[in-house]
């Protein structure tokens, strides 16, 4: 986290011009990753001078899904698991706006898994950031599609036996030109990774690992926010390029974070454009 | 370039109609996914849109479809999908966002047999219901069915100024017969067609509550990329697009969004009254079938019975009035209609048990033949 005055006056704090501030404070709990990923994605777009007229902040349902009604930027929270479907929408009809997908590992893998790899295989020009907290944190701290092999959570009361994805793996094979993955503890890496990704064009996916202290990683017991924090140090490896099949995420070993695909594919609403283009010469 | 408004005389199927009215609306996006009998739409659309400076997206699927479309008007275009039965079933929890939001957006049922994969190619009426309550919550949307080739232009037309003039997702609820009928249609010259479009804030930025209505209960509204900076959520909100969780929030949002329709009824429903003064006889139909009842009424009229048709062609919310006018002299109504009993219902709550209200349901895919239809109002009125 970047540091944060004691008392914020309006026009001092850095970002505080990117967020709305009539919707603070936020919903989020102490210590949950989610904060920290916000943060990072106002850094970013300050540091860039980022044209906040063009930009659209989107998101599915959960905690995460919260996201897009935190930044003064134009928003919109669809339902569960559309985030990325809504943004093909506005990319498509207006090429001009830039629309960034924030949510959660159930709402974009879960139930909108099929939007995700479908708009990754296009290259539908859009930044997805999801923070993977390894459950379903909205609604009590459910087992999802990236909970860890013997993972506790309230529908796995027993230890978890599905196979999780390794979602930078989906998404290199999928067809996104920007894979990278962070924890919630490289706030600093993770910023510079979200300033390339949005000023690339295609589909960009960063995954961010992120505590929920109040329910997975308590049911787990990992502790305290700070402990969890902890454990991302001692546990996180950077291997840029290396191959997001073997990315690991393993809570007893490691965890593999860093920038694994970064290339260059025609983008869809550029092919669209076009096509059209010569089409109506004809 | 093509031109969006091909004026003039064609010889063409519904499906196509629908399409080209969507283009003469101003409708400049258009998502979806294959269903039989409503892709000839979508195809027409991947032709089209691209020719006239709009775009065509084929999605995954039909949540996807109709996440794009609402995702696309919010981008300030006129945007549509079209589908059948098993789509719109995907579609209806967007549905409801698309009402949340107050999303202007037409949607194009071409109906086929149901329940499920049903009777893909037949045609069917069964999806009236669907169209009414089929998302969660209280909400209302508009409905039109057309009954020709015509009325699928005209009406997809009518479709998206009502849809942009109210906020809301608006249905063409055509049916297998009309989607895939092939008839003439006469399209206007451009200058000729009358278009409406979403009101704009008249306030800047700072000032702009995206859910603060009118008086008319419609809020103005901008959209991304315009710099008002504003939020939309399917949760429940204030006029500022907030979420809110108490009851007054809720309170404020729900009677209002059906509200502006309710209160609007009169500036939204359409039917088509034929012999209905002296009428003791009143059958309803619409759609495909009430080209059927058309010539029934016709025959038994030159026969000498006093007959007549009332035919919603809004049938979302439903024209109470022009019912019980067409009504004043019924002795018996009956409702003829390409499904087991849907909207018999609606007329029946319009009737109050006064008259006789019979309905004559037909589920297998074909319409009756006019000497059928006769021969089923008889077996009921002698
Ligand atoms: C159609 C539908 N099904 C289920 C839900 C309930 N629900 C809300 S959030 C959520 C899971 C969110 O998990 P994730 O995306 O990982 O977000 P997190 O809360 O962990 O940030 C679910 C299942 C819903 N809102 N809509
Ligand atoms: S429940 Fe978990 S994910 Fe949700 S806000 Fe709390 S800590 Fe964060
Ligand atoms: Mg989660």
């Amino acid at each position: 986290m970047t540091t944060t005055p004691k008392t914020i006056t309006e026009g001092e704090h850095p970002i505080l011009d990117y967020i709305r501030r009539d919707r603070l404070p936020h919903i989020f709990c102490s210590a949950c990753g989610i904060g920290t990923v916000l943060n990072a994605f106002a850094n970013a777009l300050r540091s860039l001078n980022y044209d906040i007229d063009r930009l659209v902040v989107i998101s599915g349902i959960g905690c995460t899904g919260r996201a897009s009604g935190y930044f003064a930027a134009d928003g919109y929270h669809t339902t569960h698991g559309r985030a990325i479907a809504f943004a093909s929408g506005v990319k498509v009809a207006n090429p001009d706006l830039n629309p960034v997908v924030i949510s959660g590992d159930g709402d974009l893998f879960a139930i909108g898994g099929n939007h995700f790899i479908h708009a990754a295989r296009r290259n539908v020009d859009m930044l997805v950031l999801c923070i993977n907290n390894f459950n379903y944190g909205m609604t009590g701290g459910q087992m999802g599609p990236t909970t860890p092999d013997s993972a506790i959570t309230v529908t796995s009361p027993d230890g978890n036996i599905e196979h999780p994805f390794n979602l930078v793996s989906v998404a290199a094979a999928s067809g996104a030109v920007f894979v990278a993955r962070w924890t919630a503890l490289h706030a600093r890496r993770l910023t510079k990774s979200i300033e390339k990704a949005l000023q690339k064009k295609g589909f960009k996916f960063i995954e961010v690992i992120s505590p929920c202290p109040t329910l997975y990683d308590r049911y787990n017991r990992h502790g305290s926010g700070l402990d969890v924090m902890k454990k991302y140090r001692e546990l996180s490896v950077i291997r840029n390029f290396t191959d997001p099949m073997k990315a690991e995420i393993d809570y007893r070993t490691r965890i593999v974070c860093g920038e694994f695909v970064d290339t260059e594919k025609p983008e869809f609403t550029d092919l669209l454009a076009k096509q059209a283009e010569t089409l109506q010469q004809r | 370039m093509q031109k969006a408004v091909l004026t003039g005389e064609i010889f063409t199927q519904g499906d196509i109609a629908a399409a080209e009215g969507a283009l003469a609306a101003g409708c400049r996006f258009f998502a979806g996914y294959p269903i039989t009998p409503a892709t000839e739409i979508a195809e027409r659309m991947a032709y089209r849109l691209p020719r006239i400076g709009g775009r065509y997206i084929q999605m995954e699927d039909e949540i996807a479809s109709c996440t794009a479309v609402v995702g696309a008007s919010y981008s300030g275009v006129k945007s549509m999908t079209a589908t059948s039965g098993p789509g719109v079933s995907l579609m209806n929890e967007t549905i409801g966002l698309a009402v949340m939001t107050e999303t202007p957006m037409v949607l194009v049922n071409v109906m086929r047999g149901g329940p499920s994969t049903g009777q893909p190619t037949e045609a069917s009426q069964s999806d009236i219901m669907q169209a009414k309550w089929g998302s969660h919550g209280d909400y209302e949307i508009i409905a039109l069915i057309p009954s020709s080739v015509q009325e699928m232009f005209d009406l997809t037309i009518k479709a998206f100024n009502l849809s942009e003039q109210f906020r809301v997702p608006t249905f063409v609820l055509a049916d297998e017969i009309i989607g895939h009928m092939r008839e003439r249609l006469v399209i206007p010259p451009e200058d000729e067609i009358k278009i409406v479009n979403r009101k704009k804030p008249t306030v800047p930025p700072e000032e702009y509550l995206p859910f603060k209505a009118d008086a008319d209960l419609v809020p103005p509204m901008a959209t991304f990329g315009e710099g008002y900076h504003f939020y939309a959520t399917g949760l429940t909100h204030d006029e500022r697009g907030y979420p809110v969780m108490d009851d007054a929030a809720q309170l404020a949002l729900v009677p209002r969004l059906c509200d502006k329709i309710r209160k609007n009824v009169d500036k939204i429903t359409e039917a088509e009254l034929t012999e209905t003064e002296d009428a003791e006889v009143l059958v309803v139909a619409y759609g495909g079938e009430a080209r059927t009842a058309m010539r029934a009424v016709k025959d038994a009229r030159a026969k000498g019975m006093k007959i007549g048709l009332f035919r919603p062609i809004t049938v979302w919310p439903f024209p109470k009035e022009q019912l019980k006018i067409a009504a004043s002299n019924a002795q018996h109504v009956l409702v003829a209609e390409l499904n087991y009993g849907q909207l018999v219902g609606e007329v029946e709550r319009v009737i109050r048990h006064e008259i006789p209200v019979h309905l004559i349901p037909r589920v297998c895919g074909s319409p009756h033949s006019p000497d059928e239809l006769m021969k089923e109002i008889r077996r009921r009125i002698d």
